[in-house]
């Protein structure tokens, strides 16, 4: 859920903080691919899976609770699951006192183990991973470098940006301003307008700013240190661990 | 001697018809520091613009240590000229510091080492060999100023132009900055409403008022002009008295 | 529900597949694009506008009584900084959002791009082109097609996911179904956006309305005088609206069916692959079973994608055909 973002860094010095944040990246993505695949029959897979995910959590210097309650952002959609078996069509079973769809039920875990599986590597990914390595990290993936460049510069005003936004909200509050209905809010949409208008003039400035260093159009190289094969090893077995699982769950069922 | 900067003419306005710059010449011999004056809205921003040419000439001519300003020059000309702006933050727009004073450098296409090497002695001008590895957005008001100034160090200017250095800072940070710029063997020109300000670091003042400069000499006495400050917007700090200090 | 963003096993791995290709596909030409528009300023300012998008969505603005809803922000982005920019910047948040923030499955970018970036961005685009034609020629008529479009968006959006579903459903839950909740919710939804992103723009042109690639090719003289939104009658004629909508909407796919009828769809749920016309059809299972009238669900299904292929389609095509002719960049001549 879209709300305040707060960056989900872990601040401890764990072997995977020290990977290669492209290795990272890389092998996240394919563990969750392997892991959406997975046939939701192969409840036995999932829990490698998960089991997988425990130990890089606690690995990464995670504390249960922290893991918990950042696990938590997945409730609303374990919520929509619960519903589902109720709306399902098909044949139904018996669970307690309620009469619920069969394939309902297994769409419903389909749902709920998958979410918080990929939830949970990306807690992994996040809580090891400072910002300006993920945006390392993706340029050496090969990720397009004007995308790489235009999510430093995202990252780089982000705070700025938040702060301003939160001074203006201050400022309309201190004016006894408390709303509660739609229509009320037209302040803080026109506050947005001009923080729009703030944020492209803040643009431009920057703009003459690189212009005055003598930018061209392409952001020069700047170079970092590269993955090893040591990096690319540690990681890319963890989605080997999922994707076997897969493979397996398809064969065997 | 060729001038460090000779600016002849210049007019400007912006689309919308709004005339800002108003046939405004200026000189300025290598090795001074000039200090530029005058009310908001008078121009001096826009002035300052010209001269690294982020605005493209209308009506008149720039010239820096003797090169024109012109597209083909471009380049050479925003290595000449360094431009430290108002808000540090519009210039500080790399992840990290080393990245943000190595960009001029880079763009300039310098050999790696050669980088590196102007990375570390712009740091080392501004005090801030510290700072290298931090993110901009962490660092002080302060910190912010002298590390935006090392970004332009780096390019090694022969001028260097600021525009109110010292809005935002402490007392403490205005000291620093002021030393800091008196130990720059460079060409100053220091767009400013901190009047004690220039009369510590300029001992020349221009004042810029409705597009056109309107007096040129002595900070000191334009400084004890009342009348002429008045009547464009300008006034001392209360108390202060420019005679008190003696000849600067 | 597209309004959050989905997390992973939302809907199969085929569909998630295809949709992270048509993404990858139109986020390729919009970067081209973007290019073109904003030539070398593209990097601060596309920066930048994903930075204000980020931290929009983080603001919370009042629905009910308590209840807060957020922009979501990708048609406000294509009028503000057209289509192609739009897209890759709100494209670039929601990746972002699912990798450092855990919202949003890394599996279901493919989809979350297309239905909360491409579509919203390009169709909310399109939109804004044709209400714009028969507004009024004045800021309020400007405010007035941005309300509307980025209203519309959101449910254009919510076709675009239920389509997904019916190729790609992971319950047994009907198409029908699916579309009625998803374009339901989604109308009422887009009142909220459509009324902050008017509002929004309002404030733009307030003070620079020669920010707005969505005016570009107007005379901007005319579109400086301060407009006055009446926020309330916005919200009580979009609600009306939007029951309206929802109640015909409704009578299609209302699935209903008696006793008997139920307990023979229950027995037969087998056999019913096979009888139906669906039955071996490239559409999932799962969504065409338990539907009422067949032809009709096509009938929606097919008038959807026509509409959101119609619709996007005209949005890339004006984002090309706008770029060719504008000027480079219309601020006093950078060099």
């Amino acid at each position: 859920m879209a709300g305040a973002h707060r960056h989900l860094l872990v601040h401890a010095h764990s072997p995977i903080h020290a990977l290669a944040p492209e290795a990272k990246i890389a092998a996240t993505f394919l563990f969750v691919v392997g892991v959406a695949v997975t046939p939701r029959e192969a409840v036995w897979a999932f829990a490698v899976d998960g089991l997988v995910i425990l130990v890089l959590l606690a690995v990464a210097g995670y504390g249960l609770r922290q893991a918990l309650a950042r696990l938590a952002a997945v409730l609303p959609f374990i919520t929509f699951a619960f519903l589902v078996p109720f709306v399902s069509s098909g044949e139904r079973v018996d669970v307690l006192w309620f009469s619920v769809s069969r394939d309902g039920l297994w769409a419903a875990w389909n749902i709920i183990v998958k979410a918080v599986l990929g939830t949970g590597a990306s807690l992994v990914l996040a809580g090891t991973t400072p910002i300006p390595e993920v945006v390392r990290g993706l340029g050496r993936l090969r990720v397009p470098a004007v995308v790489v460049s235009i999510v430093s510069f995202m990252f780089r005003y982000l705070d700025l940006i938040v702060d301003e936004m939160g001074r203006m909200r201050t400022a309309m509050v201190s004016r006894a301003h408390d709303p509660r209905w739609l229509w009320q809010a037209k302040p803080i949409a026109s506050a947005a307008g001009a923080m729009f208008v703030r944020s492209y003039e803040r643009g431009e400035r920057v703009h003459a700013a690189m212009l005055a260093r003598g930018f061209s159009g392409t952001m020069p190289e700047l170079e970092h240190r590269r993955a090893g094969a040591r990096d690319w090893t540690w990681c890319l077995l963890v989605p080997v661990v999922s994707i076997s699982a897969a493979v397996a769950g398809f064969a065997l069922t | 001697m060729t001038a460090a900067l000779a600016v002849d003419g210049l007019s400007f306005s912006y689309p919308g018809g709004r005339l800002v710059l108003h046939d405004l010449s200026l000189t300025v011999e290598q090795g001074e520091r000039v200090a530029v004056l005058g009310p908001n809205g008078a121009g001096k921003t826009t002035f300052a613009l010209h001269l690294n040419g982020v605005l493209e000439l209308q009506t008149g001519a720039v010239t820096v240590s003797g090169l024109p300003l012109a597209k083909a020059n471009l380049r050479e000309i925003r290595r000449r000229v360094g431009m430290v702006f108002q808000n540090a933050d519009d210039q500080l727009f790399m992840p990290s510091v080393r990245e943000d004073v190595a960009f001029g450098p880079a763009n300039l296409q310098l050999p790696k080492d050669e980088q590196v090497a102007r990375v570390a002695e712009a740091l080392a001008a501004v005090e801030a060999t510290e700072l290298a590895d931090r993110a901009p957005h962490h660092l002080s008001g302060g910190e912010k100023r002298r590390v935006a100034i090392a970004t332009v160090l780096a390019m090694r200017p022969d001028l260097l132009v600021l525009d109110e250095p010292t809005s935002g800072l402490d007392p403490a940070g205005r000291r620093e900055l002021a030393n800091l710029l008196l130990s720059l063997p460079l060409t100053q020109v220091v767009i400013t409403h901190d009047l004690p300000f220039a009369l510590e670091l300029c001992p020349r003042s221009v004042i810029v008022s409705g597009g056109t400069v309107v007096a040129d000499g002595p900070t000191s006495e334009l400084l004890s002009n009342t009348g002429l400050l008045a009547a464009h917007r300008l006034e001392l700090p209360f108390g202060f008295d420019p005679r008190a200090l003696g000849d600067r | 529900m597209y309004a959050m963003h989905a997390p992973d096993g939302f809907l199969e791995p085929t569909v998630a597949l295809a949709t992270a290709v048509i993404s990858v596909v139109v986020l390729v030409f919009a970067l081209r694009q973007s290019r073109r528009d904003l030539q070398d300023k593209q990097l601060p300012l596309a920066g930048i506008a994903a930075a204000f998008i980020f931290a929009a969505q983080m603001f919370n603005f009042p629905v009910a009584s308590g209840t807060t809803g957020h922009l979501l922000g990708g048609a406000l982005a294509a009028i503000l900084l057209g289509p192609a920019t739009g897209s890759v910047v709100v494209t670039i948040v929601v990746v972002v959002q699912a990798l450092l923030f855990a919202d949003g499955g890394l599996s279901a970018l493919g989809y979350n791009v297309l239905n909360m970036a491409i579509v919203p961005a390009f169709g909310g685009y399109a939109l804004f082109l044709l209400f714009r034609r028969i507004m009024p020629k004045n800021s309020g008529g400007i405010v007035g097609a941005t309300g509307l479009a980025a209203a519309l968006s959101v449910v254009l959006s919510a076709m675009a996911f239920s389509i997904e579903w019916l190729f790609g459903a992971s319950a047994p839950i009907a198409f029908d179904d699916v579309f009625t909740a998803m374009v339901g919710v989604h109308l009422l939804i887009g009142i909220g956006e459509g009324l902050i992103s008017a509002l929004a723009i309002a404030a733009v042109l307030a003070s620079r309305p020669d920010l707005v690639y969505g005016i570009r090719d107007l005379d901007q003289a005319e579109y400086t005088a301060r407009t006055k939104v009446s926020t309330r009658t916005f919200v009580i004629g979009g609600v009306v609206t939007a029951l309206l909508f929802a109640v015909v909407v409704s009578q299609f796919a209302a699935d209903d069916p008696d006793g008997l009828e139920k307990v023979s769809i229950d027995e037969g749920f087998a056999d019913q692959a096979q009888d139906h016309a669906l039955g071996d059809s490239i559409f999932a299972d799962y969504a065409t079973s338990g539907i009422d009238n067949e032809s009709l669900s096509l009938a929606i299904a097919g008038a959807c994608g026509v509409v959101l292929t119609l619709v996007v389609g005209f949005g890339l095509f004006s984002a090309v055909r706008r770029g060719r002719q504008d000027e480079p960049d219309s601020s006093p001549a950078v060099v």
